[in-house]
């Protein structure tokens, strides 16, 4: 997922580092298998994920539908399937605009410098401390069906931390030599934060990334969830949860397949942005 | 004493912003809050609506709020008739602020010395396990550690209610939940913290001058080590808040996380606004409560305000 840009870094050190630690690169593995098969799911599932058949209503999980059916007789399989592409899908873009509007925004605010700068951080401070949750619920009522409003409001609450240490890194940057050393040659200022700054801050950009998501993702979760969010017929795993949990007493499996492999994709998440961190950020120690 | 003012002073503008966005908001859901009942005659909603002033133009509203609330007056309730929004929150704040101040209690009895238990005797059995828990507990959202807890606990083994209200008993599920989530990031910040902590020269120093190594542990060092987890107390009650959401619904619980959901399903605008500024207003609060305490265990931050 974010190999790519893990990648243009080139670091060969690096590399070995996030090779040897095996936590990380199992979750790689995982996370990517993961996502293959959820983006997969319209041509792999076994069933339509919105086929109802009551005739197979509320079985357990058997040889035809592996993680069972649920009270209208869908394969429980399929629909996870298809609730892990929205959650992924979620977890990507919305973080994606989170990356875009905190890179922006930490490094404008280590440009200007002086009285702007400590205005434009005391409002991040003031920002972080609100009930966000609570406006977050408020912007996927308003803007119900319309996924691409959802991702904004959700990656629109989650750049805080990321304009942050952009900014803080920036301002390293803005005051070393090499970055003198091009201003005097007389690169304009959007050159230096092409050639200099991003290719400097892709390490953390990866980092910030990676431990964003999972949190972007359980706040989709949250609010499909409180049934506030993705509506039927189609799912996702917060979803997938609730409806379990409604009726875990008699079905337990529909609570406990969407459990674990969300549990499981927020812990890989975890792994990999810890592992990414150890190997390419210059400032982590390792103990 | 002058900073405490300077913070308070701060919240007014912060409010004020709360109160304008969540006001536009509420205003944009599409539906509105007759839209439930049974159709009723066109001249009763009119009057309805000309009795809680929606029939003004958006900004005329707005502007009355803010001066009503001023006053301390959060509106009437659309839902509930005859009631005042002050009244609806007022029956259930209780409720919402004992469960969280538990929670809260118990994220740290646990969190915390889970911490210094690990980091006493790092890369034994002693750290690895619990922070083991420590990660499980990062990665299981309240949701999910609720309905499973739920599971064993009151279906399984019948020891507990799995939901409702009214007994100290209805408290242990919820509480429980609610803790142990925000406990796990505590305990691995503590471990953190002190493992920094305890190799500084100052903690050399004390070792070497010969102070007794458990004054050495919590005196010397936790009091440094703490820091960090005292910052982290502000955001642990924003996730809180959110949780309680989800766990005031799971358990049946008459918070006002319960409330808020159920307002925004009603489209009740005025107990929407309401809910929100009481969240927002504790949620600064408990912030400046945090730094005060960091300011009160360092004297370094103090003297720098």
């Amino acid at each position: 997922m974010s190999d790519p840009i893990v990648e243009s870094l080139g670091s060969e050190s690096g590399w070995q580092r996030f090779l040897k630690d095996r936590a990380a690169v199992w979750s790689a593995c995982f996370l990517l298998s993961i996502s293959a098969v959820c983006f997969l799911s319209p041509m792999i599932a076994p069933y339509p994920y919105m086929e109802q058949n009551l005739a197979h209503s509320a079985m357990a999980p058997s040889s035809a539908h592996w993680l069972g059916t649920d009270l209208l007789g869908r394969d429980v399989l399929s629909r996870l399937l298809q609730g892990g592409m929205i959650s992924l899908f979620v977890g990507f873009i919305a973080t994606a605009v989170a990356l875009v509007v905190g890179i922006c925004y930490g490094v404008l605010a280590a440009e200007v410098g002086g009285r702007a700068e400590d205005a434009m951080m005391r409002f991040v401070d003031i920002v972080s401390t609100l009930p966000l949750t609570l406006i977050v619920i408020l912007c996927t009522v308003v803007f119900g069906q319309n996924m691409p409003m959802i991702f904004l409001a959700v990656g629109g609450v989650s750049w805080l931390t990321m304009a942050r240490i952009i900014r803080n890194q920036t301002r390293e940057m803005k005051a070393s030599q090499f970055v003198q050393a091009a201003e005097s040659l007389g690169q304009s200022r959007w050159g230096i934060f092409r050639r200099h700054y991003l290719p400097n801050l892709a390490g953390t950009i990866a980092v910030c990334a990676t431990l964003t998501v999972p949190g972007v993702m359980l706040l989709e979760a949250f609010v499909s969830f409180l049934g506030l969010g993705v509506k039927a017929p189609m799912t996702s795993w917060g979803l997938m949860i609730k409806e379990g949990a409604d009726i875990m007493e008699e079905c337990p499996w529909l609570l406990i397949s969407p459990s674990i492999v969300f549990a499981l994709t927020l812990l890989s998440l975890n792994f990999l942005g810890d592992g990414l961190r150890d190997a390419f950020d210059p400032r982590s120690s390792r103990k | 004493m002058a900073y405490v003012l300077r913070r308070l002073l701060e919240m007014v503008p912060v409010l004020l912003v709360v109160v304008v966005a969540t006001f536009f908001l509420a205003h944009a859901v599409p539906g509105g809050p007759f839209d439930k009942d049974r159709p009723m005659p066109a001249e009763v909603k009119a009057r309805l609506e000309q009795y809680y002033g929606l029939d003004q133009p958006t900004h005329v509203q707005l502007g009355n709020y803010i001066v009503r609330l001023a006053q301390g007056d959060l509106g009437p309730s659309i839902k509930y008739p005859g009631w005042s929004v002050r009244e609806v929150i007022g029956a259930r704040i209780g409720v919402s602020v004992s469960l969280g101040l538990v929670a809260l209690l118990l994220a740290v009895l646990v969190g915390v010395p889970v911490g210094v238990l690990a980091a006493s005797r790092p890369n034994s059995w002693l750290d690895r396990v619990p922070m083991g828990f420590t990660l499980v507990g990062i990665c299981v959202p309240s949701f999910v550690l609720g309905p499973i807890l739920a599971l064993i606990f009151s279906l399984g083994l019948g020891w507990l209610p799995p939901c409702g209200w009214g007994s100290a008993i209805h408290f242990v599920l919820p509480a429980c939940t609610l803790g142990l989530i925000t406990a796990a990031p505590l305990a691995r910040l503590t471990r953190g913290s002190l493992m920094e902590v305890r190799s500084l020269d100052y903690i050399r120093t004390a070792r070497a001058k010969g102070v007794p190594p458990l004054r050495v542990w919590f005196v010397h060092a936790l009091r440094n080590a703490l820091l960090p987890v005292v910052t982290y107390l502000g955001p642990a009650a924003a996730g809180l808040v959110s949780g309680s959401f989800v766990i005031e619904s799971l358990f049946d619980v008459p918070g006002l996380g319960r409330l808020f959901v159920t307002a925004i399903i009603n489209r009740d605008v005025m107990l929407i606004l309401g809910t929100t500024i009481v969240y927002a207003a504790a949620l600064l609060f408990l912030n400046l409560a945090a730094d005060l305490a960091i300011a009160a265990l360092n004297p370094k931050v103090a003297r720098d305000r």
